[in-house]
């Protein structure tokens, strides 16, 4: 068994915290004598380049830093990283959020919460009326410190969506993941959410759900782990929610580096490869997605990001944006894309086929 | 070496290249086997696992396996499942033993 790390990569001064490194490892080895390459595979279905839809989701990422160290984190975030949003890009990103045709604006981290100016960006964000404004909590940082934990009744007033990780209804699973304490954590702050009024059947406060494997298999049928997390959840804890969001861990950073420690790389590869659906390719979230990063360069999605794959654009920063002229663009691929795109596809709102 | 490549699980649907027809007409059949019905599809995979213990079939252990982490189905669980195999399978060599007392009791009772 694998004992949770307490550093990110970079901290540790590892190889794969190079997005670089990851990229080489990505391409090489069974991709060059085994497997077909995420560019030749969709070449076959004709779905090659892949092209942007009409923009739905704006994502932006408020910084690395986070108070928890999960095995299998994409994003390498933990207490250790010092990149943050600052407020000069915080106003930026403003200006492109009242002017988006973006339905949805998606925060997220790292806890955003740990960014210094979020709830100033939140409560001016929430005055451009986008329809689904979504926060991506850990949970765990509403009970990190005292000056979180109204975090919810903030949630309430912003008519912020919560979708928070649960990776199990277990404690063993979940804190293998992601942390000793953070089960029993992550319960208590859901059930302060339930008190206000989040994720109960009629509600509107939205609370939602993500679950994504505890280690090297793929996530089972959204549907059925929503039907066993709700009765778990509701018998054990009183719990309520939503919906669940079923997510494939994708073969980048932490897990990337998880995959080859436990000797679990190839065959996970070959799951990922197996199970490629092209339908999921349509519905694919790079395809109506624009992720912005701390500093404000522009991605097609969250893992091109931690990935340094920048938008083909000639809009590369937010300063600069224009939608128009980002949506003619061919989104950049390459292998750790399969993990979209296999079985039912994985998107950060689970499921896409 | 052994008798046993895992890669060749991958293979399984390969069978069907020589018999089309029965091929196609077993992996139908098994496909909606494991369909949600009365049973749930984590139960049945359940099942399989239990029976895939009691078979000793190495590809049906992997598998199973997989399928069952893909369900959130637990450790704890999953040797549970098995441990019901096994007390079958066991159970299934001992209730002999009252043939075994039988056939004393008939030449040397």
């Amino acid at each position: 068994m694998t004992k949770i790390k307490t550093q990110s990569l970079h901290k540790r001064h590892s190889e794969l915290a190079q997005a670089n490194r990851q990229l080489e490892i990505l391409s090489n080895g069974i991709f060059r004598e085994e497997l077909p390459t995420f560019a030749d595979k969709i070449k076959e279905t004709g779905q090659f380049p892949l092209r942007p839809r009409a923009l739905e989701i704006l994502q932006i990422n408020v910084g690395y830093m986070c108070n928890q160290v999960c095995e299998h984190c994409h994003v390498d975030a933990g207490p250790d990283r010092k990149e943050i949003m600052t407020w000069e890009t915080m106003e930026q990103c403003l200006e492109v959020i009242k002017n988006t045709g973006a339905h949805t604006l998606d925060l997220t981290g790292g806890a955003p919460e740990m960014n210094p100016n979020f709830r100033r960006f939140v409560d001016e964000a929430s005055k451009a009326g986008i329809k689904d404004f979504i926060v991506r909590s850990n949970l765990t940082i509403i009970r990190a410190n005292k000056k979180y934990h109204d975090l919810p009744e903030f949630f309430k007033e912003h008519n912020v969506h919560v979708v928070s990780s649960m990776p199990h209804w277990t404690r063993g699973k979940t804190d293998k993941q992601r942390g000793d304490g953070v089960f029993d954590a992550s319960i208590k702050a859901l059930q302060m959410l339930n008190e206000i009024g989040y994720g109960m059947p009629e509600s509107d406060l939205r609370l939602d759900l993500v679950y994504n494997p505890s280690g090297a298999f793929l996530p089972g049928d959204q549907s059925s782990m929503e039907k066993d997390f709700k009765k778990a959840l509701l018998d054990d804890f009183g719990i309520q929610f939503h919906n669940l969001f079923a997510i494939t861990n994708l073969p980048i950073s932490r897990f990337l580096d998880y995959l080859i420690a436990s000797d679990n790389y190839e065959d996970y590869m070959y799951q990922l490869v197996d199970a490629f659906n092209p339908a999921a390719v349509t519905n694919v979230m790079c395809t109506n997605t624009i992720s912005v990063s701390w500093d404000g360069w522009l991605y097609d999605c969250d893992f091109n990001q931690m990935l340094d794959l920048k938008v083909a654009s000639k809009v590369q920063h937010i300063r600069d944006y224009n939608e128009a002229i980002l949506n003619d663009r061919n989104i950049i691929i390459s292998q750790h894309c399969y993990g979209c795109t296999a079985g039912a596809g994985s998107s950060c709102q689970g499921s896409v086929a | 070496m052994s008798y046993y490549d895992p890669k060749d699980l991958r293979k399984f649907g390969d069978i069907t290249q020589w018999s089309e027809e029965l091929g196609t007409k077993f992996f139908d059949y098994y496909g909606k086997v494991f369909e949600e019905g009365a049973l749930t599809a984590r139960e049945k995979s359940l099942i399989a696992l239990a029976v895939a213990h009691t078979e000793q079939c190495p590809y049906c252990i992997d598998a199973y396996t997989v399928d069952s982490l893909q369900r959130g189905v637990t450790k704890e669980e999953m040797m549970e499942a098995i441990h019901v195999g096994a007390a079958i399978k066991s159970g299934a060599s001992l209730v002999h033993g009252v043939m075994m007392m039988n056939k004393v009791n008939k030449l040397d009772g």
